[in-house]
């Protein structure tokens, strides 16, 4: 038996192995979706996924680009499985809206939730006006530049103002995945259930909505849009020398915080907890320390960024040096995939520093 | 199924997930409330030989400043004698030790996200880290996969 599943695995890395039972769908979903968009895809970023407005507007084709790309810059990473797991995922998340011997929800029989499939045709439309109309139309929920709504859009145990974030209509995942006529369908028809309940075929002529959409497409032009930039990668760890003593820079580093508005919250050994009490190692130091507001706002934005927390620099005495270190943000904020965050990171990284260098001075 | 077995398909499931560039987290929704998945947790670590060394109170320090929130902890983890030999002999990892998870109430679930290891992989690529790292993410997906699990 564990040969055949060292075979097994030897076979799968030479690119030749081919499962004889399809990938499981609802395992999939829970290991890899679930997190943010909620078990039965009723909650999370964006539109709820069992939604039969959004399932009615939406093809197959979009939603395997959309896992496989994911949103860069926008929270959803792009996805490593195979095209059969992701096949499994789209009939998963499929089976909500047409599960035998459910009675539909009257949303449902609105939407006659079956599976769309769209042309990959170009729309051709006067891209000035759909600019125009989309300022006046859309602009309010998906931004001046369809840079979408702010946060996560999940609550992540905090209060939030919408149950929705807008999608990020600029993003480069979204505008790979959408097809023209896709992205006009969901203007012609709407999403009930969502702030985008109207339907703009009623308002608008087709002409019109040909135009937004050509003018959506021209997201495409734009160089790098703000919502898919990555910080530039720097090294994973901030270090910093002291002159002085282990002790002396263990109080310098506290003074140090304060200074920097941030609130000391205790010093520890890096082994308390770990190894019996008396017998940590006296050389390393951890600082704990926090600015609230700061703190506040960052979970606001991403809640997941607590594997940062609380902020805290350690200090080390090798060799007969002293040393100061701790996690770079900057080189972090790649990890979370959202841009949003690059700006808070990047100001931690220069605190990190600043404490440090007042510390050794 | 023997942990040499489970390692060789982490192992390989790292390399894929490296050369797809995909998830760089490792996130889990917990159907159990907030005490329940805090509670299985901290048996999942350990389980699997690891120690709690603290929680961290994040929402507590938050609530007495007057900021609303839910429940929201980071618990911090490891091996006594592994991190001592990794001080010794990487002081570079000494800022992401000792490891951590941080979990937080979303309305009736639990939320539980950390960095994959193979993250430090690409952060600091010493050949003799990698086989550590692979380790790492072995115990984790299976701490979280326990925790995911309970009911």
């Amino acid at each position: 038996m564990r040969h055949r599943i060292i075979a097994l695995i030897f076979m799968s890395l030479a690119g030749g192995f081919q499962a004889q039972a399809g990938p499981d769908g609802a395992e999939l979903y829970a290991r890899n979706c679930a997190a943010c968009h909620g078990e039965k895809g009723d909650s999370g970023i964006g539109v709820p996924l069992s939604l039969p407005s959004f399932q009615a507007t939406v093809s197959d084709e979009y939603l395997h680009k959309t896992i496989r790309l994911g949103r860069p810059g926008r929270v959803m990473p792009a996805s490593g499985l195979s095209d059969a797991e992701i096949e499994a995922i789209v009939r998963f998340m499929r089976s909500w809206g047409m599960r035998s011997g459910t009675k539909l929800s009257h949303d449902s029989q609105r939407y006659n939730v079956q599976t769309p499939s769209f042309t990959a045709e170009p729309i051709k439309g006067d891209p000035e006006h759909g600019r125009r109309l989309f300022a006046k139309q859309c602009a309010t929920c998906h931004g001046a530049n369809g840079e979408g709504g702010k946060g996560t859009g999940v609550t992540f145990s905090r209060p939030r103002d919408q149950q929705i974030m807008a999608p990020a209509l600029n993003n480069p995942g979204f505008l790979a995945a959408a097809s023209d006529a896709m992205i006009k369908e969901t203007l012609l028809k709407g999403r009930n259930g969502t702030p985008m309940s109207h339907s703009l075929g009623k308002k608008l002529k087709q002409r019109d909505i040909d135009d937004i959409v050509s003018f959506i497409r021209g997201f495409e032009k734009t160089p790098k849009t703000q919502t898919s930039t990555v910080l530039e990668t720097e090294q994973a760890v901030l270090t910093m020398d002291s002159p002085y003593d282990l002790e002396a820079t263990i109080e310098n580093v506290k003074r140090a915080v304060v200074s920097n508005n941030f609130i000391f919250i205790r010093e520890q050994r890096l082994t308390a907890g770990l190894a019996p009490e008396g017998r940590e190692d006296p050389r390393q130091h951890i600082i704990y320390f926090c600015n609230f507001s700061m703190l506040n706002t960052a979970l606001a934005t991403d809640p997941r960024v607590g594997l940062f927390l609380p902020c805290r620099i350690t200090v080390v005495e090798q060799n007969g040096k002293v040393k100061m270190m701790a996690v770079n943000p900057k080189r972090l904020s790649k990890i979370f995939n959202n841009t949003e965050l690059n700006t808070l990171c990047d100001e931690m990284t220069k605190h990190y520093l600043a404490i440090m260098e007042e510390a050794a001075i | 199924m023997s942990k040499a077995i489970r390692f060789l398909i982490t192992a390989l499931l790292l390399g894929l997930a490296a050369a797809a560039g995909a998830d760089q987290l490792l996130m889990i929704r917990s159907s159990q409330p907030f005490p329940e998945a805090m509670s299985a947790l901290q048996n999942a670590i350990s389980a699997s030989g690891y120690k709690v060394s603290r929680v961290q109170n994040v929402d507590i320090g938050l609530s007495k400043i007057g900021y609303k929130t839910d429940n929201y902890k980071v618990v911090f983890y490891g091996k006594a004698e592994e991190v001592a030999q990794l001080v010794e002999k990487h002081p570079e990892l000494i800022p992401y030790l000792p490891l951590n998870v941080a979990i937080f109430a979303e309305k009736d679930n639990t939320i539980l996200v950390t960095s994959r290891p193979s993250v430090l992989a690409e952060f600091f690529p010493d050949p003799e880290l990698k086989t550590l790292f692979m380790r790492w993410e072995n115990d984790l997906t299976e701490i979280l996969n326990e925790v995911q699990d309970a009911r």
